[in-house]
């Protein structure tokens, strides 16, 4: 218990003493996460609308994957980004600018992006099967467009793709598998805070490292507060 | 009680006086209305409508004329609800033809989206947006991107009366005013044909007569075409100018509404008028 109150305490003191090795890590891990988000909500909400909206022919199997991947080991995910990207890898051979190297923040972001992806597209998929089916019908004979109908319906889901978010975000920011295969932990250049509180806890330090795991729960609530913020009423509800 | 309330309340008090005894739009002197024209509308021709190969709708000819009131009076399931969708263009037929104002629209065919917003439906179940009352009237101005909104929103809030609830979320509101919105986010879209489908079913009859009024108002002031879908006889006999049974699928007689009423053809209508039809 004395390590527990001992780590916060030395949070607390962390974060107002402003440790620059610390704001370097923390920048990076939302750095990092915040990019990958940004991309799997790029590709994710689209996704998850199109699957919600329309009915074809291996439409279930397209679900099943999907679902498939939100509950896929991060791990997993990082060993294969890993295979790709290596020097031996199909990707990395190619030896192209536009494909990220192993070990850096890039090679990071491709990880996370993919790890966070299916639970953005998966929940956006619900929240818009959710919404009143007669409702697209109502807004096409209002003389909605197809996809002006997929918009509104979006709009009227927006709590639900909300909390896709949330969740997108959530599997990130505190995931560590993938990012240490495919970033390696290296200090000021791909140590993020969950990477970091795995070396300091290898190390001894367990202080510092339950003080790192205070500041990253407390990234996600205010980033979760914040989102929740946005979403409005559900505060209100 | 301002004018739109009396008007509306008296026609409440009809509207549940005729739901037991009837009443004739041509007695109560509603003929004195501009006709209806002739000029032919929507014409439809040998129409079928198929769901997983299940027959619903077999349409060998109807036709509906411009600026008349044409109710498509049967029992659930008879294939109403059906034909309106393709009328609104939602969905094509699986056989024939129905052509709006020259253009064809044939199995397969897509309407084009300018011809499909000159026709808008108001559903038995109105489906509000999680907006403002005022949000929801303009949807349909804001999908067609105009501009100057504010004023055609304001009439049709008035027409509708719900002028002091433009601010209120839709989704607080009673089943009678979430449909007079309903009504009001499609006039407010000036549409050349308005269609109903079952717009008074589960209302009180204060929220029938109001949206009676207003849909009588805006066929004899703008002169859209109204096509009414009912399996109230009575409220078919107070607005219509023509009436259509329709019977699994199928068109049994078309007749102006007096004589539907009072010389119907064929056996079925005249069960269906008189109440003995079983369903």
């Amino acid at each position: 218990m004395d390590e527990l109150f001992n780590g916060t305490v030395q949070a607390v003191r962390l974060i107002f003493e402003r440790d620059p090795a610390l704001l370097e890590i923390v920048f990076l891990s939302l750095r990092v996460s915040g990019i990958a988000l940004f991309f799997s909500t790029l590709i994710g909400i689209p996704i998850g609308a199109f699957l919600g909206l329309t009915r074809f022919a291996g439409r279930p199997l397209v679900i099943a994957f999907l679902y498939t991947g939100m509950g896929f080991p991060p791990v997993v995910i990082g060993l294969f980004v890993y295979l790709f990207l290596s020097r031996n890898g199909p990707l990395g051979g190619l030896d192209s600018t536009l494909i990220p190297e192993l070990f850096t923040p890039a090679a990071m972001i491709v990880a996370q992006s993919i790890i966070s992806f299916p639970l953005v597209a998966g929940f956006t998929m619900a929240a818009v099967m959710g919404v009143d089916p007669q409702l697209r019908q109502q807004v096409l004979s209002l003389g909605a467009t197809r996809w002006q109908a997929a918009v509104t319906i979006l709009a009227e889901a927006r709590i639900g793709v909300l909390v896709s978010i949330i969740a997108g975000f959530g599997s990130i920011i505190s995931e560590v598998g993938a990012v240490m295969l495919v970033g390696g932990n290296i200090e000021s250049k791909t140590r993020v805070l969950t990477t970091a509180i795995v070396l300091e806890t290898r190390k001894g330090n367990f202080d510092l490292a339950i003080a790192l795991g205070v500041i990253l729960l407390a990234i996600s609530f205010l980033v979760n507060v914040m989102m929740l913020y946005l979403q409005g009423r559900t505060f209100h509800e | 009680m301002n004018d739109f309330t009396r008007t509306a309340s008296r026609h409440a008090v009809e509207a549940e006086r005729d739901g037991n005894m009837g009443s004739d739009r041509a007695a109560r002197g509603r003929w004195a209305k501009r006709p209806p024209g002739t000029e032919i509308l929507y014409a439809l021709s040998g129409v079928e409508k198929e769901y997983d190969d299940r027959s619903v709708l077999r349409v060998d000819r109807l036709e509906i004329r411009q600026g008349e009131i044409f109710s498509l009076v049967g029992p659930s399931g008879a294939g109403k609800s059906t034909l309106l969708r393709l009328l609104n263009f939602l969905e094509p037929p699986n056989r024939g033809t129905l052509a709006f104002r020259g253009r064809t629209f044939a199995p397969g065919d897509t309407m084009p989206v300018s011809l499909r917003r000159r026709v808008t439906t108001v559903f038995q179940r109105p489906i509000l947006l999680q907006r403002t009352v005022w949000d929801n009237v303009a949807y349909g101005l804001r999908l067609r991107g105009r501009r100057r909104r504010q004023e055609r929103i304001e009439d049709a809030l008035e027409q509708v009366g719900l002028t002091h609830l433009a601010r209120q979320d839709a989704r607080t509101l009673s089943g009678g005013e979430a449909q007079r919105v309903a009504l009001a986010r499609a006039m407010v879209l000036e549409p050349d044909v308005l269609l109903l489908d079952e717009p008074t079913a589960n209302l009180d009859p204060y929220n029938v007569g109001l949206i009676e009024e207003i849909v009588r108002n805006l066929n004899e002031q703008a002169g859209t075409t109204l096509v009414l879908v009912t399996h109230n006889v009575f409220q078919a006999k107070r607005l219509a100018d023509r009436v259509a049974l329709l019977l699994e699928g199928e068109v049994i007689e078309v007749a102006d509404v007096e004589r539907f009423f009072r010389a119907p053809e064929d056996e079925r209508t005249v069960a269906f008028v008189q109440g003995d039809m079983v369903y």
